[in-house]
């Protein structure tokens, strides 16, 4: 049941702007900066979501996945590769023997726009090839219609749909316009059982922003408070340097600390964000950026 | 005190990241700036400023007597004839020269006031510096405009003004106070505090290299007595204080009787309140801002605290939690949330206030923090379960202690708000904007922020009701204070 949603807290935007100003004036430097960097990789799901996807494509990725940057020993791997449901089976065929996951959008992804069917049958064919996670979209136009049960009834059925997977529930919050939309978006998913909530497709701008992901971090800190119970957080999007990943990442650890600084609780949905994490840490290990040239883009 | 384990307790510690000092000069031993040059005290006595942070000496600086303030006092009137004479927008080039040469050196600047005063870097170089250079480049345009913001009346400058600044904000309070006086035509006399002189004698430098007449700005160093000596002198026109209520009372007393026209800029005890309508993180992050932005140095600080009850546990429980986070630490570490306490005296006077908060029965809560060994440290304080009759909530602390009350009612709020003699700002959190406008009418405050705190701006007036002072500083407003009109 969905609880009323009249009672949830509100937000000021210029409030929150101000706040996640101050976690972007952090200065992370040196081993803080390295420790970072390699939370932020492990945090990763690399992601291709692209019509023109092959399976060449996605078995290249999933090399990469596991081989980030074989100059450097003792890398931690990314945390998943996050695919569309037809590639599913590929993916885990390559990451045989990893500890990798296998994320796949699904419910008719990116827009939602199709029946309660359709998402669920998405859903079970992504799960039944051997998806560990399923990223669903909320029906934005009914949120925004104020068709608040039809959102909570949809995501609780794709729940029940992916069985042992992991859900993330993905708000759009780019369509969602302001930041209480964002937290009732965000109460709506956690209540009617998501694992994970996650910022964006990646598909419409913004994607993933950080006042939008501090809204999101809050009402997960509100659940904890509530019922002890933690859900993961997952910005998608638009984060393609370490040095905003950074920012992220000091807001993370700000807001919801040491218990959720892993990736069982936070993901980067990325695709380029990788190359430019192993940069800095080559960086850090020899005192010289290298050229892209010597990072590889699968 | 009560503990609370914070269950979002953050684990990943950020490594130090102090600014670099290797770009500053301090020099070991400097003079009175009196008649656009440095000239050695007439008594050739100094003293010491040293860094709260570590207690070590920063540098000498001279002790002004009373000779030396006559010296200052009398370049000052001997430059007054031709200075307000000067075509006022040479006036304001002087004064555009001044805000550039602040912006150009701001990051020295910046270095400099947390050295000598023990704010953290962040601060002194996002707010402090750029508010001042903003200060001078708002009156320097003002210089040759004051037909118009004075329409119909003739706005002539008072003669020599004397200026004595506070150790809270020693770079912005020298600007608040200088450039508005030079904008008009008047030359001045200003002393910074005894504990936070360097920024101020740096700026004297600037002044020099600006190629302003010699005489029209005299800073001279020193404490109470120097600034008696100011206060009480004959050949002074105006004395503009900002500072303690008690010494404000002592200035109004001495001129008293005088023709010296006067601006009292004093302390405060400024209620912030939380309506449970009000957006309840961003509030609860605000009123951290106004009650531990500079130490709580700050005589607009956000030190009394009014939490509507139907929210106060999860207000209380949030600021609490927020309250971990917060980085107690070396002022030059670019990641300080707090710095040390800007002097000795004044980390006595409120450890007392928390000794005395303890005693009436306050329920205490401080974060666990690691202070450093050397320096003056107070960590940030909450003080629960107050009443209007507690000492804590009725007398200024100007440290990091926050007084928390809860109300019921809109009208009971306004009435404790309002209860007390001071009157300097205010702040409400509520997303209903009629609420807002009802307060703003209801409220006795110079300043009152509405779901924000602690913003300032030169184009913004500023000052007192009641013990807070009068005169206000900034904006159109801030010219006022030093024209008369024929």
């Amino acid at each position: 049941m969905l609880t009323d949603l009249s009672k949830i807290p509100t937000y000021d935007t210029l409030g929150v702007q101000e706040r996640v100003e101050r976690f972007q004036k952090r200065s992370i430097k040196k081993s803080s900066k390295t420790e970072g960097l390699r939370k932020i990789l492990s945090m990763i799901d690399l992601t291709t979501l692209e019509g023109k996807d092959t399976r060449g494509k996605v078995e290249q990725l999933c090399y990469k996945a596991m081989h980030p940057h074989d100059a450097l020993p003792e890398l931690p791997t990314v945390a998943a590769i996050c695919v569309y449901p037809s590639m599913v089976g590929v993916a885990k065929n390559a990451l045989k023997g990893s500890s990798i996951h296998v994320a796949s959008v699904a419910t008719a992804f990116p827009s939602g726009q199709s029946s309660l069917k359709v998402k669920l049958d998405d859903t079970r064919f992504a799960v039944n090839e051997g998806a560990d996670e399923v990223d669903m979209v909320i029906s934005r136009g009914k949120f925004l219609s104020g068709d608040y049960n039809f959102v909570f009834d949809e995501i609780a059925a794709v729940k029940e749909a992916c069985g042992k997977a992991h859900l993330k529930v993905i708000l759009e919050t780019g369509e969602l316009e302001t930041l209480d939309n964002v937290r009732k978006a965000s109460e709506i998913a956690i209540q009617s059982g998501a694992d994970f909530i996650k910022t964006s497709t990646g598909k419409i701008q913004p994607a993933a922003t950080l006042p939008v992901t501090y809204v999101m971090l809050d009402t997960i800190k509100d659940h904890y408070l509530k019922t002890g119970k933690m859900i993961g957080m997952k910005p998608a999007g638009g984060i393609s340097t370490s040095k905003l990943a950074l920012n992220y990442l000091v807001m993370l650890n700000e807001v919801l600390g040491e218990k959720w600084m892993n990736k069982n609780y936070f993901r980067f949905g990325a695709s380029s964000l990788a190359n430019d994490v192993l940069m800095q840490l080559v960086k850090s290990e020899t005192g010289f950026y290298q050229s892209a040239n010597y990072f590889s883009k699968d | 005190m009560t503990k609370r384990k914070n269950p979002f307790a953050a684990s990943w510690t950020y490594e130090p990241a102090p600014e670099s000092t290797d770009h500053i000069q301090i020099k070991k031993k400097y003079d009175l700036f009196i008649n656009g040059e440095f000239i050695k005290p007439q008594n050739n006595k100094y003293f010491e400023t040293v860094n709260p942070a570590n207690d070590e000496k920063i540098a000498e600086v001279a002790l002004a007597e009373s000779e030396d303030v006559n010296k200052a006092v009398k370049a000052a009137r001997n430059a007054f004839k031709g200075w307000s004479a000067l075509e006022p927008k040479e006036r304001g080039k002087y004064i555009y020269r001044i805000a550039r040469l602040i912006q150009e050196r701001a990051r020295e600047f910046a270095v400099i006031e947390s050295l000598d005063g023990g704010k953290p870097i962040r601060e002194s170089r996002d707010i402090d510096i750029p508010l001042a250079a903003n200060h001078f480049f708002y009156y320097a345009g003002w210089a040759d405009k004051l037909e118009y913001a004075f329409p119909n009346r003739k706005a002539k400058p008072l003669g020599v003004a004397g200026q004595i600044i506070p150790w809270n904000f020693p770079l912005l309070m020298a600007a608040w106070k200088l450039a508005p006086a030079l904008a008009t035509g008047n030359t001045v006399v200003l002393k910074p505090a005894e504990t936070t002189p360097l920024t101020a004698l740096k700026l004297a430098e600037i002044i020099r290299d600006s190629g302003i007449p010699k005489g029209v700005v005299n800073i001279i160093t020193g404490a109470g007595k120097t600034g008696a000596e100011i206060v009480n002198h004959p050949d002074i026109d105006k004395i503009s204080f900002t500072g303690s209520t008690a010494v404000g009372k002592y200035i109004q007393k001495a001129v008293a009787g005088t023709p010296k026209k006067i601006t009292l800029e004093l302390g405060g005890k400024s209620a912030n309140i939380i309506f449970e309508d009000a957006a309840i993180d961003q509030a609860v992050n605000g009123v951290i801002d106004a009650i531990f932005f500079n130490q709580g140095h700050v005589c607009c600080a956000g030190s009394r605290l009014f939490i509507q009850e139907s929210v106060a546990d999860t207000v209380i429980q949030k600021l609490k939690d927020r309250m971990s986070t917060l980085i107690v630490g070396d002022p030059l570490d670019k990641n300080t949330d707090i710095g040390a306490i800007n002097s000795k005296r004044q980390l006595k006077t409120i450890e007392n206030y928390i000794k005395i908060g303890i005693n009436e029965g306050g329920e205490i809560y401080q974060t666990d923090c690691k202070l450093p060994k050397k320096g003056n440290w107070c960590a940030p304080t909450l003080f629960l379960n107050l009443s209007q009759s507690h000492k804590i909530v009725q007398e200024e602390i100007f440290g990091p202690v926050l007084a928390i009350q809860t109300f019921r009612t809109i009208d009971e709020v306004v009435e404790k708000a309002n209860n007390t003699p001071y009157g300097l700002a205010a702040g409400v959190w509520t997303q209903k904007g009629a609420k807002i406008f009802y307060l703003t009418q209801k409220l006795k405050a110079g300043v009152i922020w509405a779901n924000t705190f602690n913003k300032f701006d030169a184009t913004s007036p500023f000052g007192g009701y009641k013990e807070s002072g009068f005169g206000r500083e900034g904006g159109l407003h801030g010219l006022k204070p030093y024209v008369k009109f024929e």
